[in-house]
């Protein structure tokens, strides 16, 4: 497979074209914005917790098709969830995008998270995958606003 | 080094234009990206630079170095001349009425940023307007924002229409006796639009209003006569116009230069300092304090000199026929939308595909060794007003061909079946 075939797997074009879990969530108990200066990309994420569980999770916004099927996947990892095992996830897709051997995590126990593994062979786009990690990081925290640039 | 590149008669209306022999002045289009000639569609965001002015940089360094204005020695009375006889050569590039007119500053960005900090920081009062337009890029807004929130003027803006031209009645109505300041793009950047400078200045000087025109987009595009023109200010980056990074100039017409107070401190931009007080230096020394970039400097006099060889009629011709082509071409792309379809194009064309987010458009042409720029083009406003968060922009050079934008073509067929 060549870079570019890596990168736009059938799943990520899948989720651009139908992105899961997609829209605003009025009931939201958690949300952020997350922004890219760098090229505009905007994503809201929701999140809907109880107790330690987060029982529901969307997302609203504008973005290519890495960061909009990054941000599709990332609602399906996280739902029925515990806030423990979001954040790990967020630390699991951080490794997996910074690209180094050393800190890569099994990618058999990520599931279709793993179809991001294709972007790191692209630099300049791993911003467009990491945006909704970022946010969700943001809402978790209480935090309203976050950019691409903070991190 | 040779001083002019082979390929260029001496007079310009001996040949014509040959865009393959041009080509071969820029070492850089043999780059190959992956297995793939490189296409670079990408200039309106830096174009690539000929060997003559490489090797303008390289000779400075080697046999010229030494810093200007202070020293009593050979070099430093050689660089100095070379500096200064740069500055002649770009005023007369854009025919401005004296050399001491032209201020060199890092790019187009520093000198709006000093107009707004020097001339806005003192003429600007509470109730004063700045009138700009819809489709300036940042670098023509944030410094407007900037000086109007320190002296309480206000930031008004001309409506751009879906067309991508200025709304010439409503950029009329807005101007009046409060309209201090007018600031506007030559070229847009991220559309291509050519705007009616000549009527926008004019109504401008109606009312009284002092003039910036941002030619970096036109003036690697279009010949610049600034005395025609009329404008108070004209700024441009070097790096856009076949010259250096990091160098860039700002046009004062020379009466509103000498009301303007200092912009940075420090040596060279002084007459006479004591602890108790400082006299300025006339214009433009007055603007450039400490060490500038002199080798940016005599290589962007070397660009200039290079465009005025080939003529800046045929290169404007030329880019005009890429650009028409490519307008043409595009269009008969399933799916593919061109953003802006002003009645005057220059330069670029950009545009988007239905179902497809610009930046895998950037992505999937790259594989294919074709450069364009997706994104917002820091025009937010811009993109705001058209509805979009991004386009796809193709931009010309001088060096870009017909059977360039073929593989433009070719490539976007790739984009359709990916994303099908």
């Amino acid at each position: 497979m060549s870079d570019l075939d890596d990168l736009y797997q059938n799943i990520i074009l899948d989720h651009n074209r139908r992105p899961r879990n997609y829209g605003p969530m009025p009931d939201a108990t958690h949300k952020a914005d997350g922004h890219n200066p760098l090229c505009g990309d905007e994503v809201t994420v929701f999140l809907h917790i109880e107790g330690d569980t987060i029982e529901k999770v969307s997302f609203d916004g504008q973005g290519c098709a890495i960061s909009k099927a990054s941000a599709s996947l990332m609602t399906l990892r996280l739902k029925g969830r515990s806030i423990e095992d979001a954040k790990r996830a967020i630390s699991e897709v951080r490794a997996l995008l910074s690209g180094t051997e050393q800190t890569a995590p099994d990618l058999e126990s990520m599931g279709d998270l793993a179809a991001l593994a294709g972007v790191r062979k692209f630099a300049v786009r791993v911003k467009c995958a990491t945006l909704a990690w970022h946010t969700l990081e943001a809402a978790l925290a209480g935090r309203r606003l976050v950019s691409t640039e903070e991190n | 080094m040779p001083d002019s590149p082979a390929t260029i008669p001496t007079n310009p209306a001996d040949f014509a234009y040959d865009v393959e022999a041009l080509r071969q002045d820029f070492p850089i289009l043999d780059v190959r990206i992956g297995a793939k000639p490189l296409i670079y569609f990408d200039n309106a965001a830096t174009t690539h630079k000929p060997q003559v002015v490489i090797d303008a940089i390289q000779r400075f360094y080697l046999l010229q170095n030494a810093n200007i204005h202070r020293g009593v020695h050979y070099l430093s009375q050689q660089a100095t001349d070379r500096y200064e006889a740069a500055r002649g050569r770009i005023a007369r590039f854009f025919n401005a009425a004296s050399a001491d007119e032209i201020v060199f500053v890092r790019g187009a960005t520093e000198a709006i940023n000093l107009v707004a900090n020097t001339w806005g920081a003192t003429n600007l009062r509470e109730g004063d307007e700045i009138l700009v337009t819809g489709m300036e890029h940042h670098a023509n807004i944030v410094p407007w924002q900037l000086v109007a929130r320190r002296t309480g003027a206000k930031l008004r803006v001309a409506p751009v229409t879906d067309d991508g031209e200025v709304d010439l009645d409503a950029y009329r109505a807005l101007l009046g006796e409060r309209t201090k300041l007018v600031a506007f793009v030559h070229v847009s950047n991220a559309l291509g639009t050519v705007n009616p400078v000549d009527e926008m200045i004019g109504a401008a000087k109606a009312v009284g209003a002092t003039v910036l025109l941002d030619g970096a987009q036109s003036a690697p595009h279009l010949p610049v006569d600034l005395q025609r023109l009329g404008c108070d200010f004209f700024v441009c980056s070097g790096h856009k116009i076949y010259g250096p990074t990091g160098i860039g100039i700002l046009y004062g017409r020379m009466s509103v230069l000498e009301s303007m107070p200092p912009w940075e401190g420090g040596g060279d931009m002084i007459q006479k300092v004591t602890f108790e007080e400082t006299t300025f230096k006339a214009p433009p020394s007055r603007f450039e304090a400490g060490t500038p970039h002199i080798s940016g400097a005599i290589a962007l006099a070397t660009a200039v000199d290079y465009l005025d060889r080939i003529g800046r009629e045929r290169i404007a011709a030329h880019e005009e026929k890429i650009a028409t082509y490519a307008v043409a071409r595009l269009s008969t792309v399933d799916g593919l939308r061109i953003v802006g379809m002003p009645s005057k194009r220059a330069g670029a064309v950009s545009f988007t595909m239905d179902g497809v987010h610009p930046h895998d458009i950037g992505t999937i042409l790259d594989s294919e060794g074709v450069a364009i720029r997706a994104g917002h083009h820091c025009t937010q406003p811009l993109m705001r007003r058209l509805g979009l968060s991004a386009t796809a922009r193709a931009s010309f050079g001088l060096y870009n061909t017909t059977t360039e934008v073929d593989a433009l073509v070719h490539a976007l067929g790739h984009v359709r079946r990916l994303f099908s």
